[in-house]
């Protein structure tokens, strides 16, 4: 069954209304209070602040690898709070696309069976993943790596390729966690360049940061501090 | 090509709509509700199998543990049939070649000592002699000396028994000092003995140079050899036997008992021919006593030693199963980072459960196979340098490896466990 308010906006990504997240510390810690914000289908938003802030409970919340403690978050319309662990499980599978500062690509296996990764649990048809990671490979200039082992590549190249892994299953939303943390300048140039072209070909870009240089580049810039969110324009 | 083949063809937009866009499109609102992620078989199976080669050597030396196992195991199972089929062999050639006969008591000779002597003209006897004893005869008092001591005990009770020459032979003995009594002895009715190794013991007399006699009822008769390292009628070691002629010293006319020794295969057949050719007229009144059946005395010996090296195996199993355990378990901590890694690609914890259970069952079938294979060439080896016949049961050849794979399988539940419990937020960081 469809929810009513799928209805209201179909170009929302992602809506978090009133979203608190409260760990049961002693005393207890405001990691997120009473977070609002909604993400427009194609939107390049960056989240900055400094550390302690709640930025990493604030995507943990986003990916849904976090629960909030109260509020609530749709994700493409989907109310995603009441959802079992599995079947946020499966939302996280299929709707986000999760890329990080240190990579996380498995050394041992080739650059291709890296991006063929993120097809395994998705249920989807076995033919043709080797083609489909391929493409992605070669949508972010990686074509030409495809049987390299990632510990041959540079950081740039590395993290072009985890991009590639993270658009590998279609996702609505493509989050990333300091992608540019790990990375000289040029480097960093590179993948913000290659966010600038995945942003014109209409994907939804989440980035973490808190370097300047990444920020400027996107179109919303929200800084958080002690849990609580602004919008700068 | 149908004409509407052709159409597609030569409008590729038509059938993939923009390839680029056609991945960017956003999927259709459902709800999240009963979706869960899924896992293909042979997926699973890859993964798995690239995780485990991934580390090879580390893997190597975890199937290590089980390879000693299961070889252990093999080994002493494989060993413990051979040797046990060779000890029963051995059995086999002496229990399969012996018949004994007894004969009832009775005031009529049943078999006469002539008809004993002549079995060995059955062709397949290779020896055979009679023995008689009669209950009173089996308990006489016999000394070594006739002087009376009241301070020492100088009588002893014995089985004395009258047999024909051929005893030594029959009961396959060994005359340990002296010599058996010949058809001399018998036909001139001379009065003397020869000592079980045991009597001899116990009556004191170990040497034979100065002609020492055993008394009997009062009357002396010379000991003339001594019978020892019987491998058949072991209560011979612990009697005085005489010649049937002397025999009748102690009212023991009639045999009682013959033994036979055949060639190997012949004992049935013998069995079959001895009553007649020893009674032909009251045949059906002896016992034969043929030769047990093997194959109970076989499997008596395989239990008794396979039990105990069987409990060996299990021990090196269990060490190799504590193995596997532990490196799993750091191979989970060391691949928290791919856990979380997979945990945001969308796998569910029984994925990640079942994944490292596939992993450690794989590591433990590995070490079955290698633990086998080992195994039975050792086995087979060591037959060979001792020019056995090697014995092992199809069975546990097969079974070994799955009982590697189970231990892999057990080994890996907890790291598995731990594997799937963990929190991809914690995983990640």
């Amino acid at each position: 069954m469809r929810d009513i308010r799928d209805m209201r906006d179909t170009n929302e990504v992602i809506r978090l209304e009133n979203v608190s997240r409260v760990f049961a510390t002693d005393p207890p810690v405001y990691a997120l209070a009473k977070v609002s914000l909604v993400i427009r289908h194609g939107d390049y938003v960056a989240i900055v602040g400094p550390s302690g802030s709640g930025k990493s409970t604030l995507l943990n919340t986003l990916g849904l690898l976090d629960r909030p403690t109260s509020g609530s978050y749709l994700l493409d319309g989907i109310e995603t709070t009441a959802l079992k662990d599995k079947e946020r499980t499966w939302l996280r599978g299929s709707r986000i696309g999760f890329v990080y500062q240190s990579f996380h690509l498995l050394a041992q296996r080739t650059v291709v069976e890296n991006v063929m990764l993120a097809e395994v649990y998705g249920g989807r048809d076995r033919r043709h993943r080797r083609n489909r990671a391929i493409e992605a490979l070669e949508r972010v200039g990686m074509g030409h790596r495809v049987k390299f082992l990632p510990n041959r590549l540079s950081g740039g190249e590395r993290q072009r390729v985890a991009i590639a892994r993270a658009m590998m299953g279609t996702p609505s939303l493509l989050l990333c966690d300091e992608p540019t943390g790990n990375l000289d300048t040029r480097n960093t140039d590179a993948v913000l360049d290659l966010f600038d072209t995945l942003r014109d070909q209409g994907m939804t870009l989440v980035v973490i940061t808190h370097e300047d240089q990444v920020s400027e580049r996107a179109q919303r810039r929200v800084s958080i501090s002690d849990g609580i969110l602004t919008e700068e324009h | 090509m149908p004409p509407h083949r052709r159409l597609l063809h030569r409008r590729p937009s038509l059938r993939r709509p923009s390839l680029r866009r056609s991945s960017l499109r956003r999927l259709p609102r459902v709800s999240g509700r009963g979706r869960a992620s899924r896992m293909d078989m042979r997926d699973l199976w890859a993964e798995s199998l690239a995780g485990v080669l991934a580390r090879p050597v580390r893997s190597a030396l975890t199937t290590l543990g089980t390879v000693l196992g299961i070889t252990t195991l093999v080994i002493t199972m494989g060993i413990a049939a051979t040797a046990g089929n060779q000890i029963v062999g051995r059995f086999d050639e002496l229990t399969a070649t012996t018949i004994s006969v007894d004969v009832p008591a009775n005031r009529d000779p049943l078999v006469t000592w002539e008809a004993a002597a002549e079995l060995t003209r059955l062709r397949g006897v290779t020896s055979a002699a009679a023995l008689a004893q009669t209950a009173k005869s089996a308990a006489l008092t016999v000394r070594a000396n006739n002087l009376v001591d009241p301070t020492a005990v100088s009588e002893q009770s014995m089985n004395v028994l009258a047999a024909t020459p051929e005893l030594p032979t029959a009961a396959k003995g060994r005359m340990i000092q002296g010599r058996f009594f010949d058809a001399g002895h018998d036909r001139r009715g001379d009065r003397v003995a020869v000592l079980g190794e045991q009597a001899a013991k116990l009556l004191k007399i170990t040497a034979l140079e100065n002609a020492p006699a055993v008394f009997i009822k009062g009357r002396a008769y010379t000991v003339i050899g001594i019978l020892g390292d019987l491998r058949r009628e072991e209560v011979l070691g612990a009697s005085v036997i005489v010649p049937r002629s002397v025999g009748a010293d102690f009212d023991v006319h009639h045999v009682s008992r013959v033994l036979i020794n055949t060639t190997l295969g012949a004992a049935d057949m013998i069995a079959k021919q001895v009553p007649t050719a020893l009674s032909p007229n009251r045949a059906a009144e002896l016992h034969i006593a043929a030769p047990p059946s093997p194959k109970r005395a076989r499997e008596g010996v395989e239990s008794d030693v396979n039990g105990l090296f069987l409990i060996l195996g299990l021990v090196s199993l269990v060490v190799g199963a504590v193995g596997i355990a532990n490196v799993t378990l750091v191979t989970v901590m060391e691949r928290i980072a791919e856990i979380g890694l997979r945990r945001s690609l969308g796998a569910a914890r029984r994925h990640i459960a079942a994944q490292f259970l596939l992993e450690s069952t794989l590591i433990g079938l590995t070490g079955g196979v290698i633990g086998t294979s080992v195994g039975v060439v050792a086995v087979v080896a060591v037959s060979a340098a001792r020019q056995w016949t090697p014995v092992l049961d199809v069975q546990l050849a097969l079974a070994a490896p799955v009982v590697g794979a189970v231990v892999g399988l057990l080994a890996g539940l907890y790291p598995a466990l731990r594997a799937a419990r963990m929190e991809p937020v914690d995983a990640l960081r």
